[in-house]
């Protein structure tokens, strides 16, 4: 009902999109991106998950479900095992990429429809791809660099409130950062001009986030003796999983958008 | 860049449309959202492990702190 206005568009020259297929293209984009999640996931994450949970039955580090040294056979059921590891890396992995992707390709879409038509003289796609870009930067990669992802066996129990509050406060302040520089950027393009304005909002961002990074807490929690190319090894399956879920999420959206937008009648 | 049909102008959505959706639809996808990466970690809603171990490896992988 609120939004059958804008179908009085007079002609095909002007794009008009309703919040209503937005959210639906979302939805679809946010299921193809946390499908390709899930696969990259699995190919590449999983495999460092396992060697970290190894580790961490062997008793290196810190205690996680089972607190015995176990043999390594995971396929086996351990005690009080609530999900077991097999299905945890293959149905659980997909399921919680593929609801992920559903929740994140709905923020991304109610994000595009606030960028739609306000970000200088970018196309629809790719005023799409800057959605995501910026996203991943600012809800990622910030957030990642301030407080990396662990692989489990890493991480004290005691400091897990205390981790999460500042993981998800930094993600906030990064997009709020972001959204400032944004405006910024916008309020001074008559001014300075479009490039200019553009390089100074990215800049001020850029000082004020690792500002606030260096003045946050920070976490030593990796046991002693952990491998060091363990950590890299799930850190960089951690941040491609989230580039391929974004990119996925982007790429879907915009096609699927292009494809409304040219079909010649007001979506 | 050319296309066999010729791409129309964007025109903004205004603010006091996308409002309510943004609201509904950004509720449960961070409703989603929490699930998947903080329940029963730092907060919980429903008591047990079984959220955590369910999306445990979703969680790591996706940059959430986890226990």
């Amino acid at each position: 009902m609120p939004l059958t206005e804008t179908e009085s568009t007079p002609a095909a020259t002007a794009a008009t999109l309703t919040v209503r297929s937005l959210l639906v293209w979302g939805l679809l984009a946010g299921l193809v991106g946390g499908l390709l999640a899930f696969g990259f996931a699995y190919a590449f994450g999983e495999p460092a998950v396992e060697r970290a949970i190894s580790i961490e039955e062997t008793g290196t580090g810190h205690a996680h479900a089972g607190e015995q040294p176990a043999e390594h056979s995971h396929g086996e059921a351990e005690e009080e095992e609530v999900v077991s590891r097999a299905f945890q890396s293959t149905g659980g992995l997909g399921i919680g990429a593929v609801a992920y992707g559903l929740g994140l390709g709905e923020l991304f879409s109610l994000a595009f429809a606030f960028a739609y038509g306000r970000v200088g003289s970018l196309s629809p796609r790719a005023t799409a791809l800057a959605v995501a870009g910026l996203g991943y930067l600012a809800v990622v990669l910030v957030p990642f660099l301030t407080y990396p992802a662990n692989p489990p066996a890493v991480g004290n129990p005691d400091t897990i409130g205390q981790r999460t509050a500042l993981f998800f406060g930094m993600i906030v302040i990064s997009l709020a950062l972001l959204v400032t520089a944004i405006a910024a950027a916008r309020a001074l393009a008559p001014k300075l001009g479009g490039w200019w304005s553009t390089v100074a909002a990215g800049l001020g961002y850029a000082v004020l986030v690792t500002v606030v990074a260096k003045l946050l807490p920070g976490f030593q929690e990796v046991p002693d003796g952990f491998p060091g190319d363990l950590i890299w090894q799930f850190r960089v399956a951690s941040l491609g999983t989230s580039a391929v879920l974004w990119t996925g999420i982007g790429l879907t959206f915009a096609a699927l958008l292009h494809r409304g937008l040219t079909k010649g009648r007001t979506v | 860049m050319t296309h066999a049909v010729a791409i129309p102008t964007p025109v903004s959505i205004p603010v006091r449309q996308i409002l309510p959706y943004a609201v509904f639809a950004g509720i449960i996808s961070l409703i989603v959202l929490y699930f998947v990466g903080a329940e029963q970690g730092a907060l919980a809603v429903f008591e047990g492990t079984t959220v955590h171990e369910f999306v445990h490896d979703a969680r790591h992988l996706l940059g959430f702190p986890c226990h």
